[in-house]
């Protein structure tokens, strides 16, 4: 399958990229990875007449800690995220997303600010960032704005970006004492999109009750879904198997799958529920091991 | 129509071609510069057939556009034969008996010249996880993980230079 045709622009900083875009403004689709933005332009789904390749821009590539927050470049690819010895060791949650994306041919194109500015709920990284309360870093005609993750994501496809402005970077509060995050994914075969899958993030206090959750959903529902309800079940309790089953429980109460060829909508809320009572599982262990 | 000129390094030797911006790498690399060892076969990102090394990390060629990889190196299986002597990786696949069809064989050996790179022994698991992106519907991929177990002997107990290959990274 051949895409339609566009007309290709390559940056080469970040300065051109955003002009680029506000020359050409709808009508432009800026190019990470490329791993969904090519297949839907085989298949029309996107036509853009121009493409921006940002790929070649310096500075977005780049993993680091700074002031009590973690900064992930917009450009790092799928392949250096799971293979970071920084996420590994300290974001073992992030590392656990990276390693279930597609497989390891896409991940070493793939982007992390693609998983994300694509406002694809069937991605990724969304859950994750959600359960972590991450901000989204973008750069515009104006200067850069910070947008919390429960603002970046608004419908199928759709994020708060606007068509001039590139998700430059993502950034996450750096993990407190006693916590821990886990992601956990069920797909029918390797390289699928989930049938659901659950993000969970537990901080402890010293008398070992929950004093930080975060849990996030993949997949089902029309955009990436924050549980809300199973995370303030969680807050000021000590963690346990059954209140852990009564929050995800509330989880699967808010998701709102629909039937397809990964299966009915009551299956799919049935996986959300295990995959999250799972991640909690493992997010506590790694928190008690912190 | 644009058209775009673009300098590609593949199998060592330097191409300058123009293409559209829309045309895909490995169809510049089948249909342009006629190495026709790549194969389509999915064409939606899922089996792997058209895996390439683009500046030595393996890639579908199918999902990426030809402009994209301007200035780069392109490892293609025409690329791993040496002076008539089998890369070690494609006289596994020989010995081993790694194929049937035949048809996911070029992206498979790709992706496990570019895990033997980095890793000189890897698991049984690792080999796994490493192909877990090349769909094979003949072997079982018993006899693929075979022959990589194979390649990988047969590189460690040879001098590194002896088995180097062009378009790495």
């Amino acid at each position: 399958m051949i895409p339609g045709p566009f007309s290709y622009r390559r940056a080469t900083s970040i300065e051109e990229a955003i002009a680029l875009l506000q020359q050409y403004g709808g009508d432009a689709k800026v190019l990470s990875g490329g791993q969904s933005l090519i297949p839907m332009m085989k298949f029309r789904l996107a036509e853009p007449a121009v493409i921006v390749d940002i790929n070649r821009v310096p500075g977005l590539d780049t993993i680091e800690e700074r002031n009590g927050l973690l900064s992930i470049g917009g450009l790092v690819r799928e392949t250096t995220l799971e293979r970071s010895p920084l996420i590994r060791q300290r974001y073992p949650i992030i590392a656990d997303t990276a390693e279930v994306i597609a497989d390891p041919l896409v991940r070493n194109l793939a982007t992390v600010g693609g998983n994300l500015a694509h406002g694809d709920p069937a991605n990724d990284h969304p859950a994750t960032m959600l359960a972590l309360r991450a901000e989204v870093v973008a750069r515009g005609p104006s200067g850069e704005r910070v947008i919390s993750i429960d603002d970046f994501f608004v419908d199928t496809f759709t994020t708060a970006l606007a068509p001039d402005e590139i998700l430059t970077e993502i950034r996450v509060p750096a993990p407190p004492p006693r916590s821990g995050g886990a992601y956990m994914k069920f797909e029918r075969k390797v390289g699928d999109y989930a049938v659901a899958a659950a993000a969970a993030f537990l901080a402890l206090d010293e008398a070992r009750k929950i004093v930080r959750a975060g849990i996030g959903l993949t997949n089902v529902s029309y955009k990436p879904l924050r549980a809300e309800a199973a995370e303030n079940a969680l807050l000021g309790q000590a963690p346990s198997d059954e209140l852990f089953r009564a929050a995800a429980e509330l989880a699967a109460q808010a998701a709102d799958p629909t039937s397809d060829l990964r299966g009915p909508a009551e299956y799919k809320r049935a996986v959300a529920r295990t995959m999250t009572f799972r991640a909690l599982q493992k997010a506590l262990s790694r928190a008690q091991a912190a | 129509m644009e058209r775009v000129p673009i300098q590609l390094t593949v199998n060592g030797q330097s191409y300058q071609v123009e293409v559209e911006p829309r045309m895909l790498l490995v169809h510049c690399i089948r249909d342009v510069l006629n190495l026709t060892g790549t194969h389509i076969g999915c064409d939606t990102t899922s089996c792997g057939a058209c895996t390439v090394l683009w500046n030595g990390r393996p890639v579908k060629s199918c999902t990426v556009f030809a402009v994209q990889a301007d200035g780069g190196e392109i490892l293609t299986v025409e690329g791993l034969e040496r002076d008539g002597q089998l890369h070690p990786v494609q006289e596994g696949f020989w010995e081993e008996h790694g194929l049937q069809c035949g048809f996911c064989t070029p992206g498979m050996m790709m992706t496990a010249v570019a895990l033997l790179q980095e890793n000189a022994d890897p698991s049984e698991e690792e080999i796994r996880k490493a192909i877990s992106g090349n769909l094979c519907r003949c072997t079982g991929y018993v006899n693929i993980v075979k022959a990589i177990q194979y390649a990988a002997r047969k590189m460690r107990e040879t001098v590194p230079a002896a088995v180097g290959i062009a378009g790495g990274e």
